[in-house]
């Protein structure tokens, strides 16, 4: 047996072994782990997960060993996901810092950085938020006035971020900053990490229309950041900006990959609630439900074709870019059709009356519409496959 | 699943491409056209593409194929579509060639499918009646008499039906189920018309009156030709899947071609959002309608699946290349605006062909619904 084939099968006993039964199937709304200061776990398999990859080093697994890592090379990774999914296994945690954040520091830290915050994101103690947005800079995110004023060993941050995922659970944020007012849009910004316990931090949570969120607004007061915590060259903050948003909409086109609570498999619900669609207008929707889950099989190809190429040898880039679009916009038909299929079923806001799937499928559409606007927006994604893969001219 | 081409597929697909820009050029087709010969395509060409072994690729070696796998036929219709080359590959040898070597006996298959892989003659499938693609639709009666069975009744839309040696024709009375009958081209009673489509290539109407055939005629047991023949049509549904895809991407390039040249307001017009936008949307269906159309052909050669997950994966190729290439073609066109509707441009030749390609072996409404019928009850 060669060396990967025995990974694979010291990997599938090991997760045989060690993933608790009750670790394997999808995992219903508010029992997710994020990684934290104080994690949160709804039971104690959960907790026996965690702990079991983390000290794998698989919170990480291609992270080198010196950060906690396992060090494992690209096709021993895809042997551990394929492993994973295999078997149907929970993520044992999520963190938006290993997947946006992490990469960067990887490619751009300092070695010290490197290890003071890599390390602790590979054991999962720190939960991380995105400090991106403004009310001013959303899709164009290089207008942002969020300053940091050099006070010699320290910065000092005044201004605001908006749709700070997570922000009030967060210990920690990675923010773009303005440290050169006078130089151009793109030329005079930085990427810092901050405590958010620092003094003249304030997060006050933002109501959206799937109910209470996660989604807040971060003040900054006069918040003193050590010059420690600059990642990246000073000004230089575009170019690492906009590696962490590619990260971001590979974690984000991957998240449906997952037994996430807000995957629906459509056609088991179209036959549970329009079991014998009768007359033209059933027809015609049972009809827009199948091919909707056609698409959805089409981009499930895709995502697996992608992993073929690359292993190949070949130039994914075209691929890689239409991945999030593609995967937010089905997933927002999905909930439409759902809707539609379900009726009044699909309608309901107070607990009680309908059942727990049911108030999923209204939350869940009611935040898909998020996740065509965040990281990226459905628009941004299409001007950026029109003149990154295309070619298409600018404006002007 | 393996949704990539191999080594030797990729080069199957250059030498394919080659072949076919050197020989059958898209101003081929048009010359063709033009010249409204009656076959719709180039005999010469056609023999020298079963030289380059084309016509062997999915049969098995002891009937003098090279046993390549269907998979192997993609890139020749991605070539095929990209082209716009004609041929009859998809009538003689995937849909004729596949139902003989499926439900033939040791006679037939020497007689009639080694002259198939060989090109020597050429075989047509006689299946529809209607003017959709339905092949639960068959109403052409072979009664059974003491010679043999005497077929009576009518066939629309025959792939290359004009000047074919035989045709295997699809009909109901023998058995329980559906029944095919080689029945050769100068069979008394039989009359074969030509039936010209936008596409300029060649399909036929069939009349069978009371047309004879020996008990040698029938493939397989009578009433027993339903499996094979949803083999054999999920290879053509997926292979036309392929030569959609190849048109499509071509066309798209072309399209692309234009919005970086053509100027208006003073600007080159592919740097209208409008245009890029949809452009963008085109590119990703492409994208999706290749992963469809790799699974589709990755099927067709997986015994590992059962016959329902085969054939879902045929109707999901059929169904995602077919609406996506209708929607490149008429972006195409408007697009180029007004020359996009003249008939020097080639777009036009790609949208006509297009439209035939997603009609012929069922259309996207018909592949949307054979995908929820194969879906397992309580999936
Ligand atoms: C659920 C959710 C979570 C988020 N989490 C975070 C987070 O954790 N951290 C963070 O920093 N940010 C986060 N965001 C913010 C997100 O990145 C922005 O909402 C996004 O970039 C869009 O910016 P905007 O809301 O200001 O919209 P705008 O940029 O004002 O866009 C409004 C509309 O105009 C369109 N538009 C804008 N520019 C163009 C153009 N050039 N061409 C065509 N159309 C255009 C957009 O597509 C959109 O339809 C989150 C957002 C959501 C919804």
């Amino acid at each position: 047996m060669n060396a990967i084939d025995q990974f694979r099968e010291q990997t599938r006993s090991w997760l045989e072994a060690n993933c608790p039964p009750s670790q394997r199937k999808a995992i219903p709304e508010g029992e997710l782990v994020w990684g934290a200061n104080e994690v949160e776990f709804p039971d104690a398999d959960a907790r026996l997960w965690f702990e079991r990859m983390r000290d794998k080093g698989w919170f990480c697994p291609d992270w080198p060993q010196a950060y906690g890592g396992a060090g494992l090379s690209e096709e021993y990774n895809a042997v551990l996901e394929s492993e994973l999914r295999r078997l149907k296994c929970r993520p044992p945690q999520i963190n938006l810092g290993i997947w946006m954040l992490g990469p960067v520091l990887l490619e751009f830290g300092t070695e010290e950085q490197k290890k003071n915050l890599l390390t602790p994101m590979t054991r999962g103690e720190v939960r991380w938020c995105q400090g991106f947005s403004e009310p001013n800079a959303g899709s164009d995110l290089a207008s942002l006035k969020t300053s940091a004023r050099d006070a010699g060993d320290h910065f000092v941050v005044d201004g605001s971020k908006i749709w700070t995922s997570y922000g009030d659970k967060s210990d920690w944020m990675y923010a773009l900053v303005r440290t050169d007012p006078a130089a151009s849009k793109h030329t005079g910004i930085s990427l810092i990490v901050l405590d958010m316990k620092s003094p003249g931090v304030s997060v006050a949570p933002i109501d959206l229309i799937s109910g209470k969120s996660a989604f807040c607004q971060v003040f900054f007061d006069s918040v003193k950041v050590p010059k420690s915590q600059l990642i990246g060259p000073l000004h230089g903050g575009w170019n690492l900006a906009k590696r962490l948003l590619q990260h971001e909409r590979k974690a984000m086109s991957k998240f449906g990959e997952f037994s996430l609570p807000t995957h629906f498999h459509l056609l088991p619900l179209v036959n549970e609630y329009l079991p014998e669609p009768s007359g033209q207008g059933e027809l015609a929707l049972a009809a827009r439900a199948v091919a909707c889950a056609m698409n959805e099989q089409s981009y499930n190809l895709t995502v697996q074709r992608m992993g073929q190429e690359a292993r190949a040898g070949q130039d994914v880039s075209g691929l890689m870019s239409i991945m999030k679009l593609v995967h937010t916009e089905q997933e927002r038909d999905k909930f439409e059709v759902l809707l539609d299929v379900m009726g009044y079923h699909a309608l309901g806001w107070d607990k009680g009356a309908f059942s727990p799937q049911e108030q999923a499928i209204t939350r869940g559409w009611l935040n898909s519409f998020a996740l065509t606007i965040s990281g990226g927006a459905s628009e941004i994604q299409l001007n950026v496959i029109a003149k990154r893969v295309l070619g298409l001219p600018d404006v002007k | 699943m393996n949704l990539v081409y191999s080594e030797d597929h990729r080069l199957l697909a250059d030498s394919a491409r080659e072949f076919l820009a050197a020989r059958s050029p898209v101003s081929r087709q048009r010359a063709l056209r033009d010249e409204g010969g009656v076959n719709g395509f180039d005999p010469q060409l056609w023999q020298d593409a079963v030289a380059l072994g084309w016509s062997a690729i999915p049969f098995p070696e002891n009937l003098g194929g090279l046993d390549f796998g269907c998979m192997g036929l993609g890139p020749i219709f991605e070539s095929i579509g990209s082209n716009l080359s004609a041929s009859p590959l998809l009538s003689s040898v995937v849909l004729s060639g596949s139902l003989l070597h499926l439900q033939g006996n040791a006679g037939q298959q020497d007689r009639w499918l080694s002259a198939s892989i060989s090109g020597e003659r050429r075989l047509a499938l006689a299946l529809d009646e209607g003017s959709r693609h339905n092949p639960a639709n068959v109403a052409l009666q072979a009664v059974p008499n003491a010679n043999g069975y005497s077929l009576s009744g009518n066939k629309y839309f025959v792939i290359d039906g004009v000047g074919a040696d035989a045709y295997l024709v699809v009909a109901k009375g023998a058995g329980a189920g559906l029944s095919l009958f080689l029945v050769a081209a100068d069979a008394p009673g039989l009359s074969v018309q030509a039936l010209p489509l936008i596409d300029s290539r060649n399909h036929a109407r069939l009349q069978l009156d009371q047309v004879q055939v020996g008990h040698d005629a029938l493939l397989g047991e009578p009433g027993s030709a339903g499996p094979a023949l949803e083999i054999a049509l999920d290879r053509g549904r997926v292979c036309l899947a392929g030569e959609m895809l190849g048109m499509a991407e071509k066309l798209f390039a072309m399209t692309l071609d234009y919005l970086k040249t053509r100027v208006q307001f003073d600007v080159k017009i592919g740097s209208f959002q409008s245009l890029q936008h949809r452009s963008a949307e085109l590119y990703v269906q492409i994208q999706l309608a290749r992963s469809a159309v790799m699974a589709g052909l990755a099927a067709l050669d997986d015994s590992r699946l059962s016959a329902a997950e085969r054939q879902r994966f045929a109707s999901l190729a059929k169904w995602k290349a077919g609406q996506m290439a209708l929607n490149v073609a008429n972006e195409a066109v408007q697009m180029h605006g007004g020359i996009g509707v003249t008939d020097e441009l080639d777009v036009g030749l790609f949208l006509k062909r297009i439209r035939v390609a997603q009609a012929s072996l069922g259309d996207a409404d018909y592949h949307c619904e054979r995908y929820a019928d194969l879906m397992p009850a309580h999936a």
